[in-house]
């Protein structure tokens, strides 16, 4: 572990997971919740575009990304609130729109070809540079905020809408704010694990926590110490064992996922036990 | 509300009500299945739009509205989230947050109303119970709870008593009595009232989206209006005859 960190690359890169780690299922857990798994997915395909956007026009592809990503969710919400589309057909709409759009527009850019695309696809943590280290952590600090601040208010909304409405909370502002957070965080795990296996960390270690607590609060917390723990530890395994490291954070997460499952099964029939002496 | 009119799918639900609910009242929305009782209440409180009419919540149009933490709304059932377990202590607490300021943690006040919720519904001891593994009843009853946590002036409840097992009705019926002691306002929506009906001091009858009853609890009203009574299927009498039935048959 220690001669990991004598690589400038590898710092950052272990950083940079940490930050993903922690950021995605915080805002994940409120994701799954409101039964919206695969909307990591959908801001993933349509920040594909954004990406390709920024090779077209010269600007810093992350940056094209977020705006891209941002504009993809609030569609997404306004379609799923508004419309009588259901929110899976919503997000299919978008996932094809979103990786014709970039393989169209990478096409166009001088010297660009899908190849450009696949470190985004497939993610490069190896190659984030400070700058990135520096975009990735404010926009981790700018998730966790969220979930601070409004935490009380997406537990309620993500509950029940309608529970939400009486209560006089702002239905439509929170529903955007769940949006914009999802498609930050997609943007900045989109260096670490790469666009189509982003979603992967935002729902895996949820899934996860969900086997083994009982309340939403542990479920988070835990989510987040598994989702760190996947990302540092499968980007540091993937240090020794030459493989893409996006690869193997996301089965290493879903290793956790399948263990936690049987010992979730075990820990469950002891309770029941428990209370039925 | 004055004129109230829903529609859903351009079909019209609720057909021009006019209701006002008093201070300290009891009101029970009667009706048989289909007759509109759920949207009724429901629209008066804005969450279902009007396509018709207005309804106002202490003057105040629902948009305008800022006093939320005055209402207390009991949906149907507990909608349990896409599998991510929640237990019952914070389903309660979470009706707390009309009454809490974003940027305040949770206070010692919203602490102890929760306790106070959970004690009322007799759920304390298993207030870290993931609220998945319960029963439709007790689910009922953290929904209760959760309501009684805001501690709000008027309680508006859809079908807290249906398919809620005789305990759980009794425990209701108590704290009910409990709230209008009090002097609270309370509105529910009800198929059978079983040991709510002798708070009830107001009764609502709907039929095909109108009121037809509106006065004292359908007891003294006879028998033709007694809940349990209007068993009817709701479109049995109005389906309009269809040409192959008007037609004469050879």
């Amino acid at each position: 572990m220690i001669d990991l960190l004598r690589y400038d690359f590898m710092q950052r890169a272990l950083i940079a997971a940490f930050l993903v780690g922690l950021a995605a299922p915080a805002i994940g857990t409120f994701i799954v919740q409101r039964r919206l798994a695969l909307l990591g997915d959908g801001i993933g395909h349509v920040a594909l575009t954004g990406v390709a956007l920024g090779f077209l026009t010269g600007t810093a592809p992350v940056l094209t990304a977020v705006v891209v990503a941002v504009l993809g969710a609030v569609a997404i919400e306004l379609v799923r609130a508004r419309g009588r589309t259901s929110g899976d057909v919503a997000l299919a709409l978008l996932f094809y729109g979103g990786i014709a759009g970039g393989v169209l527009l990478i096409s166009l850019a001088p010297g660009g070809s899908n190849a450009t695309l696949m470190s985004y696809l497939f993610g490069s943590i190896s190659s984030v540079t400070v700058q990135d280290v520096q975009v990735i952590a404010l926009l981790a600090v700018a998730v966790l905020g969220v979930v601070a601040v409004f935490g009380r208010e997406l537990f309620v909304l993500c509950q029940d809408e309608e529970v939400a409405r009486a209560a006089g909370l702002p239905v439509r502002l929170l529903s955007l704010l769940i949006a914009v957070t999802a498609a930050l965080t997609v943007v900045i795990a989109m260096r670490v694990v790469g666009l189509l296996l982003v979603s992967a960390l935002m729902v895996v270690p949820v899934a996860t926590g969900q086997q083994l607590t009982r309340g939403f609060r542990s479920t988070m917390l835990l989510a987040m110490l598994f989702g760190m723990t996947a990302t540092v530890g499968g980007l540091a395994s993937s240090f020794y064992v030459e493989v893409p490291p996006g690869a193997l954070i996301v089965l290493v997460a879903l290793g956790g996922f399948v263990l936690a499952l049987g010992l979730g099964r075990f820990v469950r029939r002891s309770r029941s036990q428990e209370s039925q002496p | 509300m004055s004129g109230g009119q829903v529609s859903l799918d351009r079909r019209p639900v609720l057909r021009g009500i006019d209701l006002t609910v008093r201070s300290g009242e009891v009101v029970a929305v009667l009706g048989a299945n289909g007759s509109g009782k759920s949207t009724l209440v429901r629209a008066l409180l804005g969450l279902a739009p009007l396509s018709g009419g207005s309804t106002l919540l202490y003057g105040k149009p629902p948009a305008r509205f800022r006093e939320w933490w005055r209402i207390g709304y009991v949906p149907q059932r507990l909608s349990v989230g896409g599998g991510v377990p929640a237990t019952i202590r914070e389903v309660v607490a979470s009706g707390r947050i009309s009454r809490q300021s974003r940027f305040r943690p949770t206070s010692a006040a919203d602490a102890a109303a929760t306790a106070r919720a959970l004690e009322a519904v007799g759920l304390a001891d298993r207030a870290g119970d993931p609220v998945q593994a319960l029963s439709g009843g007790q689910q009922q009853r953290v929904l209760i709870a959760r309501a009684l946590a805001g501690e709000p002036d008027t309680f508006v409840m859809d079908e807290p008593t249906a398919g809620v097992d005789a305990a759980s009705q009794q425990l209701l019926a108590d704290t009910l009595s409990g709230l209008v002691e009090q002097g609270r306002t309370v509105v529910l929506v009800a198929h059978e009232l079983g040991p709510l009906e002798p708070l009830v001091t107001r009764a609502v009858v709907l039929r095909d989206g109108c009121v037809c009853h509106d006065g004292p609890p359908p007891k003294a009203v006879g028998a033709h209006a007694l809940p349990g009574h209007d068993h009817v299927h709701p479109h049995a009498e109005e389906r309009p005859a269809g040409p192959l039935d008007w037609r004469p048959t050879s």
